[in-house]
């Protein structure tokens, strides 16, 4: 893989070679304007939930809400892997989800704010944010509820015959749910096109992960026959390139598979965590945030590998921040559901529940 | 420029809060996350992080001030290149102190006020009742009614297929699905490990993504393993994503008591589907009935739960011949006309309804028997016609009273027939106890058609 901290004297034949393996590595994204998309969409995610955190601590969004920062690898890496008509659930931390399976800001604010335009007519919120258009079944704010839907979804291309594949996001907490073994179970017994993508940030709410998960995560997996695979979460070309061949496997018929990906999430279970040290200590946080930041490694590396200069890449932080601040601004001033809304999509059939 | 540092908000529902502490002094430099104050609310002692870097130009609010608004300037902060002794207070757009009481969502009263409106019970569209069968019929048991209600429409739509535990290889625990497997083979008749909670999620995906999934619960004792998926998934999601994602699916399977299978296996899950938006709820007694509310369920876009009775899949009746024969869900049906009082029963009490309207007959009371056949949407509008003919209702349920079908009637009787009634609405539904074995204790705990006929005398003052 290509070495991030590469401080070293970083002679030219190194440089080549380390060209030359990020090249062979990756194939079928070989070119620099791949790259620089999942730079521009990991800082998308991260610009996301900066704005989402001051909406909250302003008493501008209600609610709860839980930030993807310190993830944006996961979900970059993954979802620069699938088409549209690949289908993704998410979870309660899903922000990261959502913008990397293709959304929209401006929907996506204007659901967090609870206005009509946004992607559920402000019905759903934070936790809720589901994206049709783009494939991405929702968020499913019951940890570990939505395990069955992107096995459902993949049990669905194959009973249609497509070669879609579904990629169902959970938290290392979700392990500890019934529902993983069980749906893990059929989606062995009945080789369904599905990725569990496990994201390890290492705490299940307050808790250390080694607190709540006896053995190991991936060897739950194995245990249905399932390959599982664990990497780190904080390398997107890692992700990027074993999420490729997986998916590629699951077109193919050789699914199900499962990655347990290493990662971090900067901020406390939610917005209001805000007082962490009896559970993780700000050294920790400190290290992820100086030493693993999926963008920070990132960017070193295009710079490095000359795809972009720092110049370019500011001007594109800028321009993703400048978009960012419009769409917040368009959301606070949109409006909110017509209170007709109300009772309408209860039912299919019925426009108005409560008429 | 300089930067506001607000109060901020750290709960849903903090307006406000103490300065305990400063943790820093103008001039100091802080990054994104550290920490840089401590404020107390009436619950906790927080931490208030560094959003931006800069260095500490002014602090505006004090230590230990109290009741600070959420989002008022309390210290302000400038960049890194700027000179802080020329920041002064509120520099960039004073924020006026928002509190959460006053945000838009709860400025708009209009917004809440249907749901809270006393009259707004779950409203139904009131469905025309079939049309009164004149073709040929054959003679069916509810068993096979069901299991050609399912055959027609795999027919029709090859995108309905059926799953759960022995439905292929073994026809259904209860014989329901028999030939099935045989005539779709696997790929739409589809046997799952003992996993309700799991194939249920894998079939709600599969509705969310157009396919028409019936799942079969070996008895809906079992379906308590899934009523998440039920109803967090597949009852809520249409509404949650906005009218983006469907889940046209049934849920299906015997419900109640059978014969002598105790507490666990014994249990009517009526009410408990009922009382959730986004579901709807069937419960047919006639063969008739159970093939043409199938039918109409694998149709319907919503999700239906449809409850089956073990004690009733062997009864046979006429059923109109044809796969075009449907019967719409939301709309009960007469089954015996009676002017004395009205009797409301679903599944299996309709046969005891009837077996009580014979007694009472005899006792020259007529009472007016309704098949309610769907618990959601509930048929107010025919139980309403009635009460103003008879005056009279008792309400029958083999479930418990308390949250019944009985006591959602009760209630909308007395909202929109109060002045026609001529004596109180009287339920009649199981004991409040959890079904005991022995044959005789188990007899005790059921309602009979004797309970029947005693509330029905008891409401006719006789």
């Amino acid at each position: 893989m290509p070495t991030f901290a590469d401080n070293g004297d970083g002679g030219c034949a190194r440089k080549i070679l380390l060209k030359a393996i990020a090249k062979a590595l990756h194939m079928t994204h070989s070119n620099a304007d791949d790259y620089l998309r999942m730079y521009r969409q990991m800082v998308r995610i991260r610009t996301f939930e900066d704005n989402a955190n001051q909406l909250y601590l302003s008493a501008k969004m209600p609610g709860l809400t839980h930030m993807y920062s310190g993830e944006e690898a996961v979900a970059v890496g993954i979802c620069e892997a699938l088409k549209t008509s690949d289908k993704i659930t998410s979870t309660h931390r899903g922000h990261g989800h959502c913008v990397a399976k293709g959304a929209d800001f401006k929907e996506m604010f204007c659901e967090l704010l609870g206005k009509e335009e946004g992607y559920c007519r402000g019905k759903g919120g934070s936790m809720h944010i589901a994206d049709q258009s783009n494939g991405n079944l929702g968020a499913n704010a019951i940890v570990g509820g939505s395990m069955g839907i992107a096995t459902g979804a993949a049990f669905s291309a194959k009973l249609l015959g497509k070669d879609d594949v579904a990629v169902c996001f959970f938290g290392d907490g979700a392990t500890a749910q019934g529902l993983m073994y069980e749906v893990m179970n059929m989606a062995a017994l009945w080789k369904l096109p599905v990725i569990y993508a496990c994201e390890n940030n290492g705490y299940s709410e307050y808790t250390r992960t080694d607190e709540i998960a006896a053995g190991s995560i991936t060897a739950r997996a194995e245990a249905f026959g399932i390959e599982a695979f664990q990497v780190d979460g904080q390398d997107v070309l890692a992700v990027n390139d074993l999420s490729q061949k997986l998916v590629e496997r699951c077109r193919k018929g050789e699914g199900p598979f499962f990655i347990e990906l290493m990662t971090y999430r900067y901020h406390g279970h939610h917005v209001g965590d805000i007082n962490r040290e009896y559970y993780r200590s700000k050294s920790e946080e400190k290290d992820w945030r100086e030493n693993r930041d999926p963008i920070t490694r990132f960017r070193a590396w295009l710079v490095e590998e000359g795809i972009a200069s720092e110049e370019e890449i500011e001007a594109m932080n800028a321009a993703i921040k400048a978009d960012a601040s419009e769409a917040v601004e368009y959301a606070l001033n949109a409006k909110y559901p017509d209170a007709s809304e109300v009772d309408m999509h209860v039912f299919t059939d019925v426009e108005h529940a409560l008429a | 420029m300089s930067i506001d540092i607000l109060m901020p908000a750290l709960s849903p529902t903090m307006t406000e809060g103490t300065l305990a502490k400063w943790l820093v002094k103008e001039g100091d430099s802080v990054s994104s996350g550290d920490v840089i104050a401590e404020i107390e609310t009436d619950k906790a002692t927080m931490e208030v992080e560094a959003v931006d870097e800069g260095v500490i130009a002014k602090i505006v609010v004090g230590e230990g001030s109290e009741n600070v608004a959420v989002n008022s300037v309390i210290a302000v902060l400038a960049e890194e290149d700027e000179d802080a002794s020329s920041v002064s207070a509120g520099a960039s757009a004073p924020a006026a102190p928002i509190s959460r009481a006053a945000t838009p969502e709860a400025a708009t009263p209009e917004a809440v006020a249907p749901a809270a409106s006393v009259s707004a019970a779950p409203a139904s569209p009131a469905p025309e009742a079939e049309a009164e069968w004149d073709g040929p019929t054959k003679t069916l048991s509810v068993r096979e009614a069901l299991r050609d209600a399912m055959a027609e429409e795999m027919r029709s739509n090859d995108q309905v297929f059926l799953m759960g535990e022995e439905v292929a290889e073994y026809n259904g625990a209860y014989k329901v699905s028999q030939g099935l497997l045989d005539e779709f083979g696997s790929k739409r008749v589809i046997d799952t490990p003992i996993t309700e909670q799991g194939f249920t999620g894998i079939a709600v995906g599969a509705a969310f993504m157009g396919l028409r999934p019936i799942v079969e619960f070996m008895t809906f004792n079992f379906a308590m393993q899934a009523i998440d998926q039920i109803i967090n998934s597949a009852a809520k999601t249409l509404y949650m994503s906005g009218g983006q994602i469907k889940s046209p699916i049934v849920f299906r399977g015997a419900n109640g008591a059978a014969s002598r299978v105790a507490a666990q296996h014994s249990q009517c899950y009526g009410s408990w589907y009922s009382h959730i938006p986004g579901l709807h709820v069937v419960s047919p007694c006639s063969p008739a009935d159970a093939k043409g509310l199938l039918k109409s369920a694998i149709r319907s876009e919503t999700p239906v739960v449809f409850l089956e009775n073990e004690l009733l899949y062997g009864d046979t009746g006429e059923v109109p011949d044809s796969d075009d024969w449907t019967v719409p869900i939301g709309k009960a049906k007469i089954v015996r006309q009676g002017s004395d009082v009205t009797i409301t029963a679903f599944s299996i009490m309709v046969k005891k309804a009837l077996a009580a309207a014979d007694a009472l007959a005899e006792q020259g009371i007529s009472a007016e028997v309704i098949d309610l056949r769907s618990l959601r949407p509930l048929d107010t509008e025919t139980i309403l016609a009635s009460v103003r003919k008879t005056n009279r209702i008792v309400t029958c349920e083999e479930g418990w009273g308390q949250s019944g079908i009985g006591a959602e009637i009760s209630a909308r009787v007395m909202e929109q027939a109060f002045d026609y009634l001529d004596a109180p609405v009287t339920r009649v539904y199981g004991e409040d106890v959890p079904m005991p074995y022995a044959a005789n204790l188990e007899q005790l705990a059921l309602p009979q058609a004797e309970h029947i006929v005693e509330a029905a005398k008891a409401v006719c003052y006789k």
